[in-house]
């Protein structure tokens, strides 16, 4: 049964079909975990007692981070699936993840950087952990970059997967690095910018707003798929039958 | 046709990317030249006052190692991909990451092992104390291979593209900031004399791990690249 | 309500960043329907100067 289903998610035709069905169940279940995360992140949870109110940008801050490095990680896996088993759909995925992963980077680092103002004091702090995003950002740009620069889509998806490959093995020798370069320069009282052990009414609402940045990563990743699918496959025939139906 | 043994087919590469190398000799100084030039910059640029220039020395050396690696990243496959003889080692018997790898020690021996020579100078430029200056060479030593490799996946990836340059720096350039953060860092220990074993070793524990894997990474890319 | 616009005096980096966050939210499902959309259109559009010529 396992190989059937890779066979058949192997065909573009089958894969752009069943992401078609799957895309309203994300949406959906994505707008009803959000509502809940932020009504219970925004109303719910108990302001911090050291920062007071602005701590609630971590809703947005800590889920974005995860997402950032997630969706790395799955650019990875499914990269090295389409480079191994050369799977057309896995290199599909591999391009269709890289924006929005770049749009969580960045939503990462600036959601941290308006977090840092008021509890540091300036914009941008070299910390440890905004830098190795900073990094991640410049990674993921350059995936962006390589896949627009190459014509030819089958060759520059392969290109993007074994770079999405290089980057994966970097990234936690790039974060220890920089953590080793970070203790270094600052003394290592500094107020820890990660997780705080926190009590249920403030940990909860993380966990549905990470469960809720999931499912949209889920929803969006489709859709870019099939875009791709149908620009890549422009002369094959099922794509003609669907324009042909879509037009009447 | 007696078929070429791997370690025959190696040197045969090697020797061949030298007498190139040697035969554009002129060319051979420019990375040496840039690496120079973009280090007196910097005095330049931020005053005269010796402390500072020292606090700064060893970051603005490395840089300018880094840049000065990176320029001469594009020579590595380019020539052999316009005249098509890349093509011709894709298709040779012998496994490909041996093929690259002699072409990534021919482009250290010609442009990486130039920084290593020129730093003793450079060290003077920005007053770095005298002591310092073994462990600066030492980093350079096990540093710049490792650039060489790593950038070699970069212009692999690139080889096919026209104005590949501009892309090659933005994919290398995030890779490069463990060995500029460990060799700085060296660096900045010798100074004030304490002993920088740990990060000269995870330095050549770097220069290893991509020794190892580079040359796969870079005999996949350029089979992409080149199909 | 007012109070609670105010985010402890911290409005003016607790609200900006949820705007962020929804603009990047809305800006990647608009994307890809577009581009979506745009290359049917294209599709269809050849077609048609396709079968224009066979007839």
């Amino acid at each position: 049964m396992i190989v059937r289903f890779f066979h058949q998610m192997g065909s573009p035709r089958y894969f752009y079909g069943v992401a078609g069905k799957l895309i309203p169940w994300f949406m959906v279940s994505f707008l009803i975990t959000l509502v809940l995360g932020l009504y219970y992140g925004l109303f719910v949870a108990p302001p911090d007692y050291q920062q007071g109110e602005s701590y609630r940008i971590m809703y947005i801050h800590v889920p974005a981070a995860w997402m950032s490095m997630f969706i790395y990680v799955v650019m990875a896996v499914s990269g090295l699936i389409s480079l191994v088993w050369r799977i057309k759909m896995t290199e599909v995925v591999v391009i269709s993840s890289a924006t929005v992963g770049a749009s969580f980077t960045f939503l990462a680092l600036a959601t941290g950087s308006l977090w840092g103002k008021p509890m540091w004091g300036s914009w941008w702090v070299w910390d440890a952990r905004l830098t190795s995003e900073l990094l991640l950002l410049f990674l993921y740009l350059g995936i962006i970059a390589l896949h627009s620069a190459i014509e030819d889509k089958r060759v520059a998806a392969r290109a993007v997967s074994i770079l999405a490959l290089v980057g994966v093995v970097n990234i936690p020798i790039i974060h220890y690095s920089v953590e080793w370069w970070n203790t270094l320069h600052q003394p290592a009282s500094i107020t820890k910018f990660g997780k705080p052990s926190m009590d249920m009414s403030m940990l909860v609402p993380l966990l549905t707003m990470a469960i809720s940045f999931k499912l949209y990563y889920g929803a969006v990743v489709l859709m870019r798929a099939r875009a791709e699918i149908v620009e890549r496959e422009r002369n094959a025939r099922w794509v003609q039958e669907l324009v042909q139906e879509e037009a009447k | 046709m007696s078929t070429l043994s791997l370690t025959s087919a190696f040197t045969l590469l090697l020797k061949r990317d030298m007498t190139l190398a040697y035969r554009r000799r002129s060319e051979l100084v420019n990375p040496l030249l840039f690496f120079v030039l973009v280090t007196a910059m910097f005095p330049l640029g931020i005053g005269n006052d010796p402390k500072l220039i020292e606090a700064v020395g060893p970051g603005v050396i490395w840089v300018a190692a880094l840049l000065a690696a990176l320029l001469s990243l594009d020579a590595m496959f380019r020539s052999d991909f316009e005249d098509g003889s890349l093509e011709q080692f894709m298709l040779s018997a012998h496994p490909v990451s041996i093929l690259v790898l002699a072409k990534i020690l021919a482009h250290w021996l010609v442009t990486g092992l130039p920084l290593f020579i020129a730093a003793p100078l450079l060290a003077v430029l920005l007053n770095i104390p005298g002591d310092a200056i073994p462990t600066l060479m030492l980093t350079l030593i096990l540093g710049t291979p490792v650039l060489s490799l790593i950038g070699s996946v970069g212009v692999a990836l690139t080889v096919g593209l026209r104005r590949g340059g501009v892309i090659l720096s933005l994919l290398v350039l995030p890779l490069y900031v463990p060995v500029l953060i460990f060799a700085t860092d060296a660096v900045k220990t010798a100074i004030v004399g304490i002993p920088t074993t740990a990060q000269l070793s995870i330095l050549s524990a770097m220069l290893v791990g991509s020794l190892v894997l580079a040359p796969l990474a870079t005999a996949a890319s350029l089979r992409i690249s080149l199909s | 309500m007012s109070e609670f616009f105010a985010m402890g005096g911290y409005a003016a980096y607790v609200w900006p960043s949820f705007l962020l966050a929804a603009i990047i939210l809305v800006a990647n499902i608009v994307a890809p329907l577009q581009q979506h959309k745009r290359v049917l259109t294209e599709i269809a559009r050849k077609l048609r100067r396709a079968r224009k010529e066979q007839s």
